[in-house]
């Protein structure tokens, strides 16, 4: 009980110093709709294509939104030492992080699911696979979140935690399927693809939109999954190395 | 009072080495239930390296750590519920406003709302910042700073306290309100380990304490103990205009039974267990050319105790931290 009161507040915390910002509402607002614009545009193909560019654009939010957000805001509090004062509570470091993280895991649900509105008022999108959809975005977010505690206990200033978010998250846009199938990339840069989550995510969210799936739901929500556990079981471990000295 | 039975920080063998650098050497000591303890040494002596261990900021190479009875040396969460903790950094949340630090910090201890927010409220009047409460911490002067630091490092009441340089870079008028305030918190029940380079500070607040130099432990003792050892000794203070080396070693070769040596701001230390005789001394110094502009009876201090055991000078120490700090108390 005690400790979910420190879970729930660092939660809140976050949401209300990071999250809820102004800067951070109209980034989550702006960068969604500046992606389903650009690739609408891009389509020339008319109203009907936005549920083909749905999975793409709600991934591209997920991803920027919680690896800028997190990774920028944890290397901010390690730097500045309040992060200490979190290490040194009473709280497991696996809950501590889960509650670190759980903030960014929503404010990514959320962006995912800006484009999904904007579409609703402007294309029929009864056809969606709410089942399939909902959980996809819920583990793209988590899984992404993850990256983003990965690439925060990685570095030690903001600067570089913005420029090695980019390392992973640029490569993701082309390799993982999200506006260009990976069965069209060249199959050398193929496997690249299989070892990036999003690749199973997107997946999921072609399916979801009515598109083809590459591989059964089951197997992509699985491999999803263990990219969530992998890279949150090596983020502790980059804790407990790296700041707990 | 004291209970000189029970300790509640058993340290045994505790090591730590980082590279080429071996921070702590196989340090052993206890602080006894309702102590204050002080922890003494210069910059780099592993004050800080030995707290970060204790509260579970560091791992130990080597060594064992019983807080409250509880091993520490492999699970350091495990009595994290019965410490509070004062960095020698105010590392609060500058965009929250004081009052919400504190809830914040009393909700990581698991804290209900109502408890959270009426010990707020009590510490904020207890510590003078009733006023600052609804402003957002960044925006404090460097002395509130440390007070509502060490005001969020006690808002769950823990029984043991460490502070790490409570008082380092803020003005005078705040070191003695923080200083007051811990030995009230001492004298209600809670167990203190401060770690500090104010030397003057240890003497008049710790019961015992340790000197750390390279790592190692010196001495270990209570303050009473300490300052016997300063017994018999008279000692002198000079100021002069002039090279206070070169008038030391005059001093040294016409009175050969004084110890003389240079101190800051050109001042002069004469010491010597026997009255020292002010005259000759000041005739010496005039034929040298140097004016003497002061000459001060000192009482001795645990400093001059501190100097002889690690024959380091009290001075440079202070002033290299202050530098850092960018302030004095």
């Amino acid at each position: 009980m005690k400790t979910w009161i420190a879970f729930w507040s660092i939660l809140l915390k976050d949401m209300q110093t990071y999250y809820l910002k102004p800067p951070n509402i109209s980034w989550g607002l702006i960068f969604p709709l500046a992606w389903t614009g650009m690739f609408f545009i891009r389509s020339g193909e008319g109203l009907d294509s936005i549920p083909a560019l749905l999975p793409g654009v709600m991934a591209v939010s997920v991803l920027f939104g919680t690896t800028s957000l997190l990774s920028v805001t944890v290397t901010f509090e390690k730097k500045g030492r309040s992060f200490e004062r979190l290490l040194l509570a009473p709280i497991s470091l696996e809950r501590l992080m889960l509650a670190k993280t759980a903030g960014a895991i929503l404010f990514g649900v959320v962006n995912a699911f800006v484009p999904v509105l904007i579409g609703m008022f402007l294309a029929d999108l009864s056809g969606l696979a709410w089942g399939t959809l909902i959980p996809a975005v819920f583990l793209i977010a988590v899984s992404s979140t993850f990256l983003g505690l990965f690439i925060a206990v990685s570095v030690s200033e903001v600067f570089e935690a913005q420029t090695f978010s980019n390392f992973f998250r640029f490569p993701m846009l082309f390799l993982c399927g999200l506006f260009l199938p990976v069965a069209q990339l060249p199959v050398w840069l193929r496997p690249l693809s299989y070892v990036l989550p999003l690749t199973y995510g997107a997946d999921l969210l072609h399916a979801a939109v009515g598109d083809a799936a590459h591989m059964p739901a089951t197997l992509n929500f699985a491999l999803l999954a263990a990219f969530c556990v992998v890279l949150f079981a090596l983020s502790l471990r980059n804790v407990r190395r790296k700041w707990i000295v | 009072m004291a209970n000189e039975e029970t300790s509640v920080i058993e340290v045994r063998g505790l090591a730590k080495r980082f590279d080429e650098v071996q921070a702590v050497a196989g340090v052993d000591f206890d602080v006894q239930q309702g102590e204050l303890f002080g922890f003494l040494g210069p910059n780099g002596a592993g004050k800080t390296t030995t707290i970060n261990m204790l509260i579970g900021l560091a791992r130990p190479d080597a060594g064992t750590i019983r807080i409250a009875g509880i091993d520490c040396s492999k699970n350091p969460k495990a009595a994290q519920h019965l410490m509070g903790i004062v960095p020698d950094e105010s590392n609060l949340y500058p965009e929250l406003t004081g009052f919400d630090n504190l809830c914040f910090c009393g909700a990581l201890y698991g804290m209900t709302k109502g408890d959270r927010t009426a010990r707020a409220a009590e510490l904020l009047d207890r510590f003078g910042l009733v006023q600052a409460a609804g402003r957002k911490f960044g925006g404090y002067s460097r002395g509130m700073k440390r007070k509502l630091t060490i005001a969020a490092g006690i808002i769950h009441q823990p029984a043991i306290l460490f502070l790490d340089e409570p008082t380092t870079g803020i003005d005078v008028a705040s070191a003695r309100q923080i200083r007051q305030l811990i030995a009230d918190l001492n004298a209600a029940g809670t167990t203190v380990f401060l770690t500090t380079h104010y030397i003057e500070e240890a003497e008049r607040l710790c019961r015992r304490i340790a000197f750390i130099v390279k790592g190692r432990i010196v001495r270990t003792d209570r303050v009473e103990d300490l300052m016997r050892q300063t017994d018999g000794r008279h000692v002198m203070r000079f100021a002069v205009s002039g090279k206070a080396s070169e008038l030391c070693n005059r001093i040294a070769a016409e009175f050969p039974r004084l110890q003389c040596r240079p101190v800051a701001e050109g001042g002069i230390r004469v010491e010597s267990a026997e009255p020292v005789r002010v005259g000759p001394i000041v005739r010496l110094l005039e034929d040298q050319r140097a004016e003497v502009l002061e000459a001060r009876v000192i009482r001795p201090s645990l400093e001059d105790v501190f100097v002889q055991i690690t024959g380091m000078e009290a001075g440079a120490m202070k002033q290299e931290k202050e530098k850092k700090m960018g302030g004095g108390a």
